[in-house]
């Protein structure tokens, strides 16, 4: 165990940043299979098209609701269609939903979080009052009225997730940014003149970098288990179907084609916790100061 | 503390205002014209001028929001577009079914997860605590209603003592049959739901028992407890047990709006009569009265919450100092 404490902790001269966090990421093994995991669905995503054996709302009415065939390899829905086509499809939309909202509640998370902390004042206190109302809302309630009022497509839902989840982080970088801002080497920079973007930018974003690209990895879980929700409450996506809108279209099937409910369940559960090892994973890795 | 409690006292009223204001908002922004609901379908111009004006509607924006903060502050949160009804009658006849099932729910989490916190931190990185760990981390990345779901078909679909649907079984009342009758009843529809809320709710509190308890076991006066010679029983409860419940205390100010919106999926999935699958129902029915009675009453829960636990965290724990 000490040994191993110490290879975690050794400095080489020799290897950058990034070197140094892929070798120390490599040591966390379910997230590094969490890693392949994603990769391997990220794959499908991306030539869903290609590998699809059949269109994704093609019917095929001699094999309805039947189970896993030579035809069907994951049998087909309650109108016929092929299940392991629209779980490849359901694959592109549920990532692409979780990645883009996740980039838009990290982008709008860091931003307001960053303004609050570097100028403190009346300015953090407006902002961080609004933070708190936006947090007030249940979110999962608050996602379905919105989604109600727009609109509904794949981007609106991706908005709409993303604006409703920003706010956990927007605290946590605004508390950073209030540490940082006191932090002697900050202090250092201003008295050599150097220019606020240069200090907010160099000095203190990047010294955050660190927990956003952790949480950012388990916003994409989050997401895509914001966006199976609402699916599965009739009020996401349908077409091309997600993986929450295959399984509420077999969940009133259960007792006879159980598989609709099952897969994209197993799918969705997988992904989200691949995700959240991968974060955990991060967390390890990226802090050059974490003993273990 | 005076200064404390005032200052987040005010933080609290501006907070609430904010959200007054966005409800108020969202509800201007709902598709179609309230008076083309109220209004009967053949109705002239001048009818629906009528209305409009009867109901303030043609007043300013900000006369408007006013006149509705009054109402609400009155109690009246408006009428269902559906069912003509009062929305607060509505929510009030709904609630006691979701707060039966909360209560439960809370009950069984904090039974459970307190104990399995505190052993899984004594006996740090044991088989125990790496299993606990890696329950709870599975807990996070469930779906909830997939998992509901799951146990409706494993479980609920093959055994004829679990019930998947509803509160109770039409005409088993109390005192009208035997009580273990009812009793029965009762608890062969509540299993599943308690199980899934339970199982969803239990890993953060265990996770946070376990940090709490780890925080105190390594403190100076547990060493000094254990110096003097005090039996390890009364090392762990008596000194750490207690003092690492402190900051569990402060939770049950977050768990308030969890007894009034934590449920919304399950009670769709298992037709549970609370207020969940009423403001399921209006979402789908787009009855923007109650939808943003929710909402209003959800976040005003969660402010309040949040105010008691950041109040309690200082009440209890005598060693916080304010600033």
């Amino acid at each position: 165990m000490a040994q191993q404490t110490a290879t975690m902790n050794e400095i080489r001269a020799d290897e950058t940043y990034l070197q140094m966090v892929w070798r120390r990421f490599k040591k966390h093994k379910l997230a590094l299979i969490s890693l392949m995991f994603i990769i391997l669905i990220g794959v499908i995503a991306i030539l869903a098209p290609l590998i699809s054996p059949y269109g994704y709302d093609q019917i095929d009415r001699e094999n309805i609701m039947s189970g896993p065939s030579s035809e069907h390899i994951l049998g087909t829905d309650r109108i016929g269609r092929d299940m392991f086509t629209r779980l490849v499809w359901g694959a592109r939309i549920s990532l692409s939903v979780g990645l883009v909202a996740a980039l838009v509640s990290v982008t709008v998370g860091t931003l307001i979080g960053a303004v609050a902390g570097f100028f403190g004042g009346v300015i953090d206190d407006i902002l961080m009052r609004f933070t708190e109302m936006v947090m007030s809302f249940p979110v999962i309630f608050l996602l379905l009225t919105i989604v109600t009022l727009v609109e509904r497509s794949v981007f609106n839902v991706m908005l709409v997730i993303g604006l409703t989840s920003w706010t956990g982080l927007a605290r946590m970088v605004r508390g950073q940014f209030l540490a940082l801002r006191e932090s002697d080497y900050v202090e250092a920079a201003r008295a050599l003149g150097a220019k606020n973007s240069r200090i907010v930018i160099r000095h203190m974003l990047l010294n955050c970098m660190a927990p956003i690209i952790v949480s950012a990895t388990l916003q994409v879980g989050t997401a895509i288990l914001a966006e199976s929700s609402l699916s599965f409450l009739g009020l996401g996506i349908t077409s091309p179907p997600s993986w929450g809108t295959i399984l509420n279209s077999g969940r009133y099937y259960m007792r006879y084609a159980p598989w609709i409910t099952i897969l994209p369940g197993l799918l969705i559960f997988g992904t989200v916790l691949a995700f959240n090892y991968i974060g955990d994973g991060l967390r390890d890795a990226l802090d050059p100061y974490l003993k273990r | 503390m005076k200064r404390y409690f005032l200052r987040r006292l005010i933080q609290m009223v501006v907070v609430l205002i904010g959200i007054s204001i966005i409800s108020f908002l969202i509800m201007h922004l709902a598709p179609g014209d309230p008076v083309d609901i109220m209004a009967e379908r053949n109705a002239t111009p001048e009818q629906k001028a009528h209305i409009r004006e009867l109901y303030g509607l043609n007043e300013p924006l900000p006369v408007q929001y006013f006149n509705w903060v009054g109402r609400v502050l009155k109690g009246d949160l408006g009428t269902s577009f559906v069912t003509g009804r009062p929305v607060l009658e509505m929510i009030l006849e709904r609630l006691p079914a979701t707060l039966i099932l909360n209560f439960w729910a809370m009950i069984v989490i904090y039974l459970i997860a307190i104990p399995v916190g505190m052993i899984s931190a004594l006996k740090q990185y044991s088989w125990f605590d790496h299993v606990v760990t890696t329950v709870a981390f599975f807990g996070r990345a469930l779906p909830q209603f997939w998992f509901a779901l799951m146990l409706i078909y494993f479980v609920g679909l093959r055994f004829s003592g679990v019930q998947i649907s509803g509160m109770s079984t039409w005409g088993v009342e109390w005192g009208v049959q035997p009580f273990f009758t009812v009793l029965q009843d009762r608890f062969s529809h509540m299993i599943l739901p308690l199980i899934v809320l339970a199982f969803s709710g239990m890993a953060g509190i265990a996770r946070y028992m376990r940090a709490s308890m780890l925080d105190v076991v390594h403190q100076d006066y547990v060493r000094t407890a254990r110096a003097k010679g005090l039996p390890e029983k009364k090392v762990v409860i008596g000194h750490a047990f207690r003092n690492a419940l402190l900051p569990i205390v402060t939770l049950i100010g977050f768990e308030l709006p969890i007894l009034f919106s934590g449920a919304v999926i399950i009670e769709t999935i298992f037709s549970w009569p609370g207020i969940g699958l009423l403001a399921v129902n209006a979402i789908s029915q787009q009855d923007y009265m109650i939808v943003m009675a929710f909402n209003l009453l959800g976040a005003t829960m969660t402010v309040i919450g949040m105010f008691l636990a950041d109040i309690l965290y200082v009440v209890v724990d005598p060693r916080i100092k304010l600033d």
